[in-house]
Formats: structure tokens, sequence, C-alpha cells
């Protein structure tokens, strides 16, 4: 089972390095779709007891990640008429540097810090990569709409986080669901925003008419 | 009991708020007397822990607890002569109430996930608050908001689960994530996972505290928020936040970590210090300048922490007085903001212009307030810890805020108005919060109540402070 673990993080990570270097919104929200399919797998591979609660996170994920928050995101493309490009301020090749970098210095901590309860290193290292890369698309997209999908990113990094804890500590990573209501009131917002035709554009880097 | 009534019965209130048609108001002031009174109750004898210890009650929370409750109560005194000029909308009240359970929550957990939760919840419960009038302006600042702070709170939950690793294989007896058992087996905690623990909670929190560099929805915030809302913000959510910072710092202190832990928080401090002092010179308006004035107080709040000594307790002090100097602050300007043309508002508006002048002298650390006090007891400790840069530095900067606040206050109090409004009627209700407020700052500065002394002495002890 150790091998279908990491072959699931290595996918998660191509999912991350998909969203860094893709022009095209539908194709980010897809990758981080699989990526919250894979998140769902992901606590039935590490835990082969499987316990009434593996199945409830690994349910509860897959509806949760894998499905209705891509749908609803796609909902919001369609309902806000959201141009499809993701219009990055740094380009697609810096962006996947950047992702290299990210999970070069995720592997040197991962290395060096205790990993608990005798988990493989990768996932680690996958956890603070999946971080990492979230807050490089949060920092480096100009849409709002994409500036979510880094939100889930990173969310899901510390999904994975927590999943190392999850027999130790009750309730840990049921409370990063509370993040998805975020994610809900983002996707929310942009929708009612666009409604109201506030906006021309859901151009975050509109959103400068407050300055000092 | 009263641990649980505390949360319950604001968000049961919020609820009964939202199925009232109108009265609002009341409704608001009467939930926060039974909630202060509640917390009168937990001063004449501290309850018991509830939920395995994840609920309880130390001398640190209640402070935050008793903070945030007199705020609420002074608040919602100024929302009833709100919402009276005001519409408020059906969700105002109830926000407003779901924001006070939520708080209650951040001051009395004791399970650092439960205490997160709390956090997460003062985040959401503004955000229809800060939208309130919708237009253009106030949508961009809850946009700023919610992401900045979305991600800060995203940070913090990973510290929190860096804190879970660091307990690493759990005895009996050693329940995780629950602060007495952290503390108690603070030797035991993983050095590496503890520090990136502190890091991570420290940014997060710090984010909602608004520490510069993290302060950049601040001034945008606390500026279209109305202006209770914003006194809510600037008094009652920094103290949360700042509690969730005390409880990483509690921690890493009993670990015998503190000399990792001081220099990052003295950074964060002094930057606050450094970036409030730039931009509040030549600020415009005012709302935002109070904002800037309010990086400057939980610059000073972390400094404090950082200093450690009696800088813990002037830490404290200084907690209540931003409280009660930025609610009374955002109140008397709320007041100013209902008037067209505010320059020369003594003359426009006698009280609020009186009550913001009061303000002035109190948020810049001038005696006889409680601010000053505070101040001095922090600078104090700075250079009692043999760091004379950091007091020169701390000093000038304070002089130049003062600076900066002074001349666009003076400037709005006494300027020449070319069309002056007449002296406009006030109401009762909107001078009477802020007039409590000031009467407190100024209590605060003159003779510091037997009881809050012991209280915020005791606070400071648990992080590893000592009392002047």
């Amino acid at each position: 089972m150790e091998h279908l673990a990491d072959l699931l993080l290595l996918l998660v990570l191509l999912t991350c390095f998909l969203i860094l270097g893709t022009t095209r919104l539908t194709t980010c929200i897809r990758a981080v779709a699989v990526q919250g399919g894979l998140l769902g797998v992901l606590p039935l591979v590490l835990h082969q007891h499987w316990s009434l609660h593996t199945l409830g996170l690994a349910a509860g994920t897959l509806l949760v990640k894998a499905i209705v928050l891509p749908w609803f995101l796609t909902w919001a493309i369609r309902e806000a008429a959201v141009r499809r490009e993701v219009e990055p301020r740094v380009g697609y090749i810096a962006s996947l540097v950047l992702g290299v970098a990210a999970v070069a210095a995720a592997s040197a901590v991962a290395t060096r810090l205790p990993v608990p309860g005798n988990h493989p290193i990768l996932l680690l290292a996958t956890s603070l990569s999946c971080v990492i890369m979230g807050l490089v698309v949060l920092a480096t997209r100009a849409k709002a709409l994409i500036q979510v999908v880094g939100y889930l990113m990173l969310e899901n990094g510390i999904y994975i986080f927590g999943l190392m804890s999850m027999d130790r500590v009750p309730f840990l990573v049921e409370v990063g669901v509370l993040l998805d209501v975020f994610v809900g009131v983002f996707i929310m917002g942009i929708v009612v925003f666009h409604i109201n035709r506030e906006f021309d554009s859901l151009d975050s880097a509109r959103l400068t008419e407050l300055t000092d | 009991m009263l641990l649980a009534a505390l949360v319950l019965i604001p968000a049961l209130g919020a609820v009964g708020a939202y199925g009232r048609p109108a009265r609002h108001g009341l409704w608001l002031v009467s939930m926060a007397g039974v909630h202060l009174a509640l917390v009168a109750g937990a001063w004449i004898a501290l309850p018991a822990p509830i939920l395995d210890g994840w609920i309880a009650l130390d001398a640190l929370g209640l402070v935050v607890l008793t903070v945030v409750s007199t705020l609420f109560l002074v608040v919602a005194t100024y929302a009833v002569g709100y919402l009276r000029r005001e519409r408020g909308g059906r969700g105002f009240a109830s926000w407003l109430l779901a924001f006070l359970a939520a708080a209650s929550l951040v001051a009395e957990s004791h399970h650092l996930a439960l205490l997160w939760v709390g956090m997460e919840g003062t985040t959401l419960a503004l955000a229809p608050l800060i939208f309130h009038r919708r237009d253009r302006r106030s949508l961009e600042a809850v946009w700023k908001y919610l992401v900045i702070s979305s991600v800060g709170i995203a940070l913090a939950l990973l510290g929190t689960f860096f804190l879970a690793t660091a307990q690493g294989d759990l005895g009996p007896g050693n329940r995780p994530l629950v602060l007495e058992d952290l503390v108690a087996g603070a030797a035991q905690l993983h050095p590496a996972w503890l520090k990136a623990a502190f890091v991570f909670l420290l940014v997060g929190y710090g984010t909602k505290l608004g520490l510069a560099p993290m302060h950049t929805w601040k001034p945008d915030t606390y500026g279209e928020a109305p202006a209770l809302v914003s006194a809510l913000m600037a008094g009652g959510l920094t103290s949360c936040a700042f509690l969730g910072i005390a409880r990483a710092t509690e921690v890493v202190t009993a670990a015998g970590l503190v000399s990792f832990a001081r220099p990052p928080l003295l950074a964060f401090g002094l930057l606050s210090l450094v970036v409030a002092a730039a931009f509040v010179i030549g600020q415009s308006d005012i709302k935002r300048l109070l904002a800037y004035s309010s990086v400057e107080h939980v610059g000073l709040l972390v400094l404090g922490l950082g200093i450690g000594g009696v800088g813990t307790y002037g830490s404290m002090l200084h907690l209540v007085n931003n409280a009660m100097v930025k609610g009374l602050l955002f109140l008397a300007a709320g007041n100013a903001a209902l008037i067209a043309s505010p320059r020369g508002l003594l003359r426009a508006a006698p009280a609020s212009g009186a009550l913001l002048l009061i303000g002035l002298f109190a948020v810049t650390g001038s005696p006889p307030f409680g601010m000053f006090l505070s101040e001095l007891t922090i600078l104090r400790a700075v250079l009692g810890g043999g760091h004379v840069w950091i007091a020169a530095a701390v000093l000038a900067l304070l002089a130049l805020i003062f600076i900066g606040i002074a001349s666009m206050m003076l400037e709005l109090l006494y300027g020449p108005n070319p069309a002056p409004a007449p002296a406009a009627r006030e109401s009762r209700w909107l001078l009477f919060g802020p007039a409590v407020l000031a009467l407190g700052a100024l209590v605060l500065g003159v003779a510091i109540p037997g009881p809050l002394q012991h209280l915020l002495s005791q606070a400071a002890g648990a992080l590893g402070g000592s009392t002047p």
C-alpha cells in the first residue's frame, strides 16, 4: 500500500504543477477536482484498518473537494461569465520554476523534521509543497476565481498534513472543513458581486480604489 | 454551565434577532447586558472547566472576555442610536451577536483547535458587517479583508497542526492540544515542531491582529465598515487575535524556548510602529488614520510580550486600554461622519468633538490616561532589558505618530470650515457609549482597580512575566 500512497501523492503534486502551468481556468478547476478526488482516496490507502471514521472522512472529502466545490466554481464561471484566461502577474514558466523551488524547499524541510506516526517523508513533503504552491497561485494570479483555486491548494496541503495526526488527535482533520466555508463564501461573493454589476470584470487587480 | 451560557446565549440571541422584525438595538443591549452579567459572575468565582477541559477560563481568558463583553455592551448602546438613523438590515444585529459568541469561544477555549474555530467564526461574522453599505468601496474592503484573513487563518491552522505534531506520542493524561497538558508536558514537546508551530501561529494570528506587514487589510476595512463595527474590530477582534499569539507564547515559554520567541515578536512590534508612523503622517481620512493607529497599538502589544518581564504586564494593561480608547475614537469618529462636512467639528457637534479631543490625548499616550501608564510600563521593561536602542526607536516613533495624529485631528476639530453645518442635536444614544469609554480610559490612568490589577498580573504571570 506504501507504493500506492506514493503514487497518489505524486499525482497530487502533478495536479499542482498543472494549475501553475495552465492558461485555462476550466483546466485549473478540473485539476483541483482531481486533486480533491486523490485526497479523498488517500486516508483509505494510509490507514489499512478501515474504521467508520476513515470511511466517513474519505466520503466527505470526495463529496466536498472533488464534487461540490469544483461544481460550484464551474457554476460561478458560467453565472458570472468570467473570461477563461488565468492572467498571471508572473509568467507560466516562472510559476513552474517557483513550483519546483517549492517542492525542493519542502523536501529539504521534510527530511530535517521527524515525520509523525511513521508516515512516509513524501507525505510531509507533498503537504508543504501544496501549501507553498497554493500561496504562489494566490500571490501571482490576478483573477479572483483562480485565487480561490490557489486557496484550495493551500487548504489541501493542510489537509494532507492533518492526515498524519488523525489517529492521535480526534477531530483535527475535520476542523479543516471549516476552511471550505471560506471557499464557499468567496465563490458566492464573486457571483453576487457580478450579479450586482458592481464590477465590470472579476479582476481583483482592479480592486485598487482604496489607497493612501 | 456559565461557560456554555457565555457562548450559547449570544448565539441564540443572534438567531432570535434574525426573527425579530424591529427593535434590534434594544435586543442587542439586553443580550450584551446578560452577557456582561455572566462575565461578572465569572469574576466572583472562576467556573469549573467543562468538556474534558476543552473549555475553561483562566486569568488571560477572563481579561479578553471582559474586554470584549464590556466593549460589546457599549457598542450595543451606540447601535440603538445608529439603527434609528440608518437602516441596519435584517442581519445586522444577528452578525454582531454571532461575533460575540465566537469571541467568547476564543476567550474560553483551552483546546487550541477549538480556539481556532472561534477565531474563524469571528472572521466570518464580521464580513457581512463590513459589506454593510453594499457599494463598490465596501466591496473592495470586504474582499481584501476576507482574502488576507483567510490565508492568515489557514496558516494558523497549519501552526495548530504542527503543535499537535510536536506533542508526539500521547500517553494517558496527555490530552492533545489542551493548553494545560501542553504547558505541563512542555519539556517533552519536540522543539523543531514547536518552533515551526510558533512561527505559523504568530504569522497566522498576527494577520488577524493586523501586525505589519500583514496589516494591509486594516485601513480599508476600518475605513469602510460602519464606525461601531470598526470599534468592535479594533478593540475586540484584536484582543481575540492577541490571545491566540499569547497562547502560543505561553506554550513556548513553558518549553523554555522563550529566547526563540522573543526576536520575532520584537521584530513584528517594531515594524508595526514604523509602518504606523509612516502612514499616519499626512493621512486625511480619520478612520484610516485610526486604523494605522491600531497597527501602532497592536505593535506595542506584541512588543511588550516580546520583551517579557514587566513588559508582559504592560501588554495586558495595554490590551484593556486599547479596547477602551479605540472604541471611544471610532464611535466619536462615527458621529463626525454623520455630519456632511465635519471640519470644525467642535462647533458643529460640540459633544462628539470634545469626545474626539479626549480620545486624541488618550490614544497618543498622554497623561493622565491609561495608555500613558501601559506604554510607560512597556518602555520601562525595554530599558530594563538593556535594549537602549529599541527604547529610543520606540520613543521616536511614538513622537512621530503623536504629531501625525494630532495634526490631522486638530485640523478636523478646529479647522476653518467654508460651509459650516449648523450645530446638530446629538443623539444621547450616540454619546453615551464613547463617554463611558472616555471615563474608563481616564480611570485606568489614575488608579487601576485592585481586582483588575490582580487579574492582569495573574495573566502576565501565566505568560512568564512579572508585575511592576
